[in-house]
């Protein structure tokens, strides 16, 4: 299953490649990652989204926790969350009819025209993964000549941030 | 002192950072000023405040610096000069396991760091603490492919609990603080400190002491309550229960608590490898080892078992054989201080994520208010007692050749079961762990995660150093002896009695083993027929040199050798093709052993 991880983790040198080296040295797939600095500039917040069953994502959070310099590792996708990618995508656009498409569609979308010429325009999506990979899917007869995506980005519902840490404690008792 | 450095390397201008703040810091501070030094001696001051007096490396150009500093402090460590940085690191992991303190290693950047990341590996897969301090071109020339240049923070990424790359000796003091700590808190591990040259010479300022950094982590220590009850019920409830022990009992020094709970329980106890002595062998309850090469008891005890209580162990594949046949009919209790380690190849029924010492002592104070029936478990005890009479550990016994086990019961007898025996990886080790009743925790020393071959004699070396009163004896194969024997002159450098006995078979036997049994005896490139004479190899480091080839021979040459004054190799010559049983094949049910 597709699972979003939060792990915060100090902003320094050398961080951010143990963390991918700890993926790739236990063969846990990285399908998106992306990483920022949080409010405190000391602490990066990185989003990783894997791909798993339950027992290796399980894995993934505790080898994560181990590490000296993570202060804190969340399963997003366990409580309600918001998750959004972005992309910027390149499209041809040579007659007129073609770009009144492309504005229909970047209508629809809610997203943006952030460059233009002649012949060409980039514009800019965001907003959960269907959502972008919808709008690529609609904008691919009009030729579309390059897309960069983001990795995602994702934060818990503001219902949701109580109940996280205590679930193993739960776990044990009820045993 | 430090203020003479201080003036020393005014001298030396290009070098100085910020001598004017440095300085108003000394100006300033009422009690204990502030010193300036460089950051060599920030390093060596630093590892003096965190309590160490023994280092054991080589030096090179990276870190001249801290090698002149050391120079000036050889009153406060002594520096034993290995003659190879996987000796050195091997050496620390030898005084680390002996003691349970930090082991310190000190290697030059480029080969001296790639030659201790076998050793930087090894105490790692084993949760060994250590500081490994390795010396970096530079900080101008980092990624530039300079002389001696290697990406060491990068290439030890996935064998250290913790690692940096020092960018100035401002940070230096903290880190060293901060490194002591990672490596020795909660679960262990190497922590490696990569040093620029140029930031080993920048002066700046000492404060002193062994704080400055933030923890990051709270461990989790004390089990909750309701858990321990949990536990506890458990327990009382089970019929066919075992204690399946290992390396976290003896890292954590839960030893005592563990020996007085199994007492009040009356609970059979199987040791992994990295558990023996944490559980005395010979205690009635122990059932000798479990795992490949386990005893016949405690494999179909725990094939059997309707409650498997794991305590610091993580169900690694040497122990379980084919994971799904492992402990089929039990529920687990898994007390580990590695939350990681809770249901990464096994789920347990009740998690506990604690130190085994603190774990255990709660069990036990929640036991106090119990009354036990010393016979409910009388049923589980018979099979047990039947098992262990069917197929108890043994040798063929024969006359005119020495048999390999016999050589560790003989060494066990002469050395009235007191000695630390350091193991090195192969059949030699097997029968160590199966011949030697070790009675206490850190009695055993080996390299069990990894299973590094040339770990036994550096690492009984640094034993040594680290236990001066007691006897440490490295028991080695002629393979693993070939790996790191030049550290015998580092041993007879500094006086250190080092005792090595070489369980000579000929052969790298526990390949020729399997190569034996499941190759259809296709030898292929396991023969050391041709090898060095070590009785005058041991001559020519200046040490004591001796071989048995009949049994009649062996005690006394054993005694000879350990007794002896000094540096001792003792080549005992060993039956050529014994194997080491029982056995589960590899990825096999461990209840399908074979006996012989
Ligand atoms: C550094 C290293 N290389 C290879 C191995 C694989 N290996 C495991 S046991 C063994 C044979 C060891 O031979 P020896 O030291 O003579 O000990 P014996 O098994 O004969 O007692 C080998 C090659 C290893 N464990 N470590
Ligand atoms: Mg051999």
């Amino acid at each position: 299953m597709r699972h979003t991880i939060s792990i915060l983790l100090a902003n320094e040198a050398g961080e951010l490649s143990r963390i991918v080296g700890l993926f790739s040295a236990r063969g846990y797939n990285i399908e998106t990652l992306s990483v920022g600095k949080t409010q405190d500039p000391k602490w990066s917040k990185a989003t990783i989204v894997t791909d798993g069953d339950d027992a290796t994502v399980e894995q993934i959070v505790k080898q994560c926790s181990r590490l000296a310099r993570v202060k804190d590792v969340r399963l997003v996708t366990t409580q309600p969350h918001i998750e959004r990618e972005m992309a910027l995508i390149d499209v041809s656009v040579s007659a007129g009819a073609e770009r009144q498409e492309v504005m229909n569609l970047v209508k629809i979308f809610r997203a943006k025209v952030v460059d233009i010429s002649h012949d060409k325009m980039v514009l800019e999506a965001s907003g959960t993964r269907d959502k972008v990979d919808t709008f690529i899917e609609m904008l691919k007869p009009l030729a579309v000549n390059e897309v960069t995506r983001s990795g995602s980005v994702a934060i818990n519902r503001l219902s949701s941030l109580e109940s996280f840490r205590s679930d193993t404690k739960a776990e044990a008792v009820a045993a | 002192m430090a203020f003479q450095h201080f003036r020393d390397s005014m001298n030396q201008s290009a070098v100085i950072a910020e001598p004017a703040v440095a300085l108003n810091t000394l100006a300033q501070s009422s009690e204990t000023p502030a010193l300036s030094c460089r950051g060599a001696e920030i390093l060596i001051r630093g590892l003096i405040a965190n309590g160490v007096d023994t280092i054991f490396g080589l030096p090179g150009g990276a870190v001249l610096h801290i090698y002149d500093e050391l120079w000036r402090y050889r009153n406060d460590i002594t520096h034993y000069l290995v003659r190879h940085e996987q000796g050195a690191v091997h050496a620390a992991e030898g005084y680390a396991r002996a003691t349970g303190k930090v082991g310190v290693a000190l290697v030059t950047s480029g080969p001296g760091a790639t030659n201790a990341v076998t050793g930087i590996a090894t105490a790692y897969m084993d949760s060994i603490p250590l500081v490994v301090i390795t010396g970096q071109v530079p900080t101008g020339l980092i990624g530039t492919d300079a002389f001696q240049e290697v990406d060491t923070f990068g290439i030890t990424l996935p064998v250290v609990k913790h690692s940096y790359l020092v960018r100035k000796a401002e940070d230096l003091e903290d880190i060293i603080n901060e490194a002591f700590f990672i490596a020795s808190s909660g679960k262990p591990g190497p922590v490696v400190i990569d040093i620029p040259k140029d930031v080993t010479a920048q002066i700046t300022e000492y404060r002193g002491g062994t704080d400055g950094f933030a923890e990051y982590h709270e461990y989790h220590s004390e089990p909750d309550r309701p858990v321990v009850e949990a536990v506890v019920r458990k327990i009382l409830a089970a019929k066919q229960p075992v204690f399946y022990v290992g390396g976290g009992v003896v890292s954590s020094g839960a030893s005592d608590e563990l020996i007085s709970l199994v007492e009040k329980l009356n609970i059979p106890v199987t040791p992994t490898l990295m558990g023996l002595g944490g559980f005395p062998s010979a205690h009635t309850n122990s059932l000798g080892m479990l795992g490949m090469h386990g005893t016949y008891a405690s494999n179909l005890a725990v094939a059997e078992s309707d409650l498997l209580i794991a305590v610091g162990v993580r169900f690694d594949d040497r122990v379980t054989g084919k994971l799904n046949t492992f402990a089929p009919n039990a529920e687990v209790i898994h007390i580990d201080i590695d939350a990681s380690n809770m249901g990464k190849l096994r789920k347990p029924q009740i998690p506990v994520v604690s130190d085994a010492a603190t774990a255990l002592a709660a069990i036990n104070t929640s036991l106090e208010s119990e009354s036990l029936d010393t016979e409910r478990l009388a049923t589980w005890w018979q099979k047990i007692r039947e098992w262990q009479a069917a197929v108890p550990l043994g040798c063929s016994g024969s006359e005119d050749e020495i048999d390999p086990q016999c050589l560790i019961e003989t060494l066990h007898e002469v050395t009235e079961g007191d000695a630390v025996i350091v193991t090195d990886v192969g059949q030699h080790q097997m029968w160590a762990a199966q011949f030697y009743p070790f009675k206490r925790s850190r009695q055993c020393l080996t390299s069990g995660g990894l299973g590094t071959m040339g770990f036994g004699l550096p690492a009984a070396m640094g034993a040594r150093i680290a236990l001066p009163d007691q006897m440490v004896v490295a028991v080695v194969g002629d393979g693993g002896f070939q790996m790191t024997n030049q550290e015998i002159i580092t041993a007879i450098q500094y006086n250190v009695p080092l005792k090595v006995v070489i369980m000579n078979n000929g052969y790298l036997g526990m390949v020729r083993q399997w190569q034996e049994m499941f190759y259809d005896r296709t030898y292929s490139e396991v023969d050391l027929s041709v090898s060095p004479d070590f009785v005058k190899l041991a001559e020519a480091y200046g040490a004591k040199g001796l071989r048995a080839t009949k049994p009649s021979e062996l005690r006394s040459v054993l005694k000879e050798g350990l007794e002896y004054d000094g540096v001792a190799i003792m080549d005992i010559v060993v039956k050529k093709e014994e194997n080491v049983f029982p056995i589960v094949p590899a990825g096999g049910e461990s209840r399908n052993m074979i006996l012989k």
